[in-house]
């Protein structure tokens, strides 16, 4: 929802200032008699614990409580953007009445809801409330200019003026004009004051941490199977590969020692073998390196490492690289190993001939690390459980990256990751 | 002809130093960092100069950008760069001024110390000698997205990766135990379905040949 005060458009910037105004009434008008309610049903219900009706009760009532919340935290988010963490603990399903009771009692984000709800009929209540007022009142002193004077006790004042013939109530007009103009500029804030002092009370200042540790957990995890999976694979690799060959190089040479003198052209020909055989152990052990830290990357960095991929790749691919300095070492593996994955897709399923690979680090904030690769190809692409994308999101997960793929059916596929990090 | 030698493993360093004297080659310096490289290449003016890629002190591309940097100062000073790994992106930057007398080679290609050798020779005598995986990668490329490769025949691919590589015909034929007359036939196909200028001269040739592959990026 934009809240643009400083729309030149007058109609719209009217249109806002109703709906926010309409917005806080309706807030108000509900959450007064809303909170009274489920503040007085709860206390009777804890109340009546000892007698034992408030088991029963107590469980309904608090579910209904965190419903009238939960209402609550979906306006703010939708009306002030503002967001409120949901931090309830779970409940075992099969929980009898008792169980439940004592433990919604035992969450400290009841006690916050309970403690929410006297809050939220006052000072919520009027804080709702003064939107609708400040759009309101003005027009009672635009219409007391208009004539309504006339008809008012003596004594009546309109906010500081005190209406008592026709120039005063130009002055009350005029007062009313001056709070209608500044409405606009007023309104919204004030609406999202609403929120603001509902997050306050509300929110748990736990509750974004809790949901940060759930995906720093599930993250770690990725990582953690990832490179262990990674050194099973370079353990299988170097023991069937590099290291078998030099054990056979090594008895080749055995056997030449013995043959020198008895068999020169026997000798000769094993010991061809044994240097094709050291050939072949350096080749696999390259093909190693570059699988697990390609060495462009560690001489040159993330943007050469990219062209000498690009280089590489079958279709004509162009690279643009505005970096300048380093990410850290694991970042820029990271960014490089997706890239190499996401070149590799678009060979692989999307029949494209071109392929732009962009990469720029924005440095507002704590900065971004952000690279699009683009294809000509058919599109349909999708973040799809166990397809490509879906493991390259995972990976880019363990450093907070994010990855947003636009591909529409008949291409183009455009993909997008970014990686928080600055640059040195 | 004397050689300036960079590698800063001692063992391969030693063996480099062994191979290239027991071809006759003197060795003006063996020396193990980028700057002392820089210094040596300032001062001895060996005829070929011997670098591996990485060097200390920062462990990165040390060896090509010191390199880079005495050739820009004595344009043609012979370079052959020994890498761990051969990638397109250092060829280039190598081959860029254009002046040859470059060559680029996997380190395992001291193997077959008679090839090496060559190399050197070759580097030394202003040719070029590129890694036949750079050549490869190239040519893959070019055959994928492209219409006169696919003209050639089989051998004439084989000749051309050979000829790319910086092998005279001489060499060519020998290597594909056929005659130097049909290699020169082979060529002039080659030249001709390419579009390249016919050159006598070996180093011209080769860059004719890369530069072809390379257009289009």
């Amino acid at each position: 929802m934009s809240m643009d005060t400083e729309s030149g458009n007058g109609r719209t910037t009217a249109r806002e200032v109703a709906t926010t105004a309409a917005r806080g009434l309706a807030l108000a008008l509900v959450s007064l008699p809303g909170a009274v309610l489920c503040f007085v049903l709860s206390a009777v219900s804890v109340a009546l614990i000892p007698v034992g009706v408030g088991i029963v009760t107590t469980p309904w009532v608090l579910t209904g409580v965190r419903a009238f919340a939960d209402r609550r935290r979906l306006l703010a988010a939708r009306w002030g953007g503002v967001r409120i963490p949901r931090a309830y603990r779970p409940l075992p399903k099969d929980a009898g009445p008792w169980a439940r009771t004592f433990g919604m009692l035992a969450d400290p984000a009841t006690w916050r809801d309970l403690r929410w709800l006297p809050v939220d009929m006052t000072a919520g209540f009027l804080t709702a409330l003064l939107p609708a007022v400040l759009v309101l009142y003005p027009l009672e002193g635009l219409t007391i200019a208009a004539g309504l004077w006339r008809v008012l006790p003596d004594g009546y004042w309109y906010g500081f003026v005190p209406v008592t013939g026709q120039a005063s109530a130009l002055a009350a007009g005029a007062l009313g004009a001056v709070l209608l103009a500044s409405a606009p500029r007023l309104t919204p804030p004030l609406l999202r004051g609403h929120f603001r002092l509902a997050r306050a009370v509300l929110g748990s200042p736990q509750g974004e941490l809790a949901e940060r540790v759930r995906v720093l957990t599930e993250t770690r995890q990725v990582a953690v199977d990832a490179s262990a999976a990674e050194l099973r694979r370079i353990e299988r690799d170097l023991h069937d590969g590099a290291q078998a060959r030099l054990v056979a190089m090594g008895m080749d040479l055995g056997t030449v020692e013995m043959l020198l003198d008895k068999d020169p052209a026997k000798a000769r020909e094993l010991l061809a073998q044994a240097r094709r055989s050291s050939a072949d152990a350096l080749a696999e052990l390259r093909d190693l390196v570059r699988g697990i830290h390609p060495p462009v990357l560690a001489e040159r960095g993330l943007g050469d490492a990219v062209r000498a991929l690009a280089l590489r790749m079958p279709l004509a691919t162009e690279v643009t690289v505005d970096l300048d300095g380093r990410a850290e070492a694991p970042v820029e593996s990271a960014a490089y190993f997706a890239v190499s994955e996401l070149l590799a897709n678009a060979v692989k399923h999307a029949d494209a001939d071109r392929i732009w690979i962009d990469l720029h680090h924005v440095a507002e904030g704590a900065g971004v690390l952000r690279v699009t690769v683009t294809d000509n190809g058919r599109g349909g692409a999708a973040v799809e459980p166990g397809s490509g994308l879906a493991g390259v999101e995972r990976r880019l997960g363990t450093f907070d990256g994010v990855l947003a793929v636009s591909s529409p059916a008949g291409g183009p596929t455009m993909v997008t990751l970014e990686i928080p990090c600055a640059l040195s | 002809m004397r050689v300036v030698l960079a590698e800063d493993l001692f063992l391969l360093r030693d063996g480099l130093v062994r191979l290239l004297e027991a071809y006759g080659f003197e060795i003006a310096a063996a020396v193990e960092s980028g700057p002392e490289l820089t210094r040596a290449l300032a001062e001895l003016k060996p005829d070929v100069a011997v670098v591996d890629v990485r060097l200390p002190p920062t462990h990165t591309d040390e060896g090509l950008q010191c390199a880079l940097r005495a050739r820009r100062e004595r344009p043609g000073l012979p370079v052959l760069v020994l890498s761990q790994h051969v990638e397109q992106l250092y060829a280039r930057e190598l081959l860029a001024d254009g002046s040859g007398a470059v060559g680029y080679l996997l380190k395992d290609r001291v193997f077959d110390a008679d090839q090496f050798v060559d190399a050197v020779r070759r580097v030394a005598a202003g040719g070029t000698a590129m890694d036949p995986q750079v050549i490869q990668q190239l040519l893959t490329r070019r055959a994928a997205g492209d219409r006169p490769l696919g003209r050639l025949t089989p051998r004439e691919i084989e000749v051309l990766e050979l000829m790319a590589q910086g092998r005279s015909n001489t060499a060519i034929a020998a290597q594909l135990v056929v005659t130097e007359r049909a290699i020169a036939k082979h060529t002039s196909n080659i030249f001709a379905k390419l579009g390249l200028e016919v050159s006598d001269d070996d180093n011209r040739r080769v860059l004719a040949v890369l530069a072809y592959l390379d257009q289009g990026h």
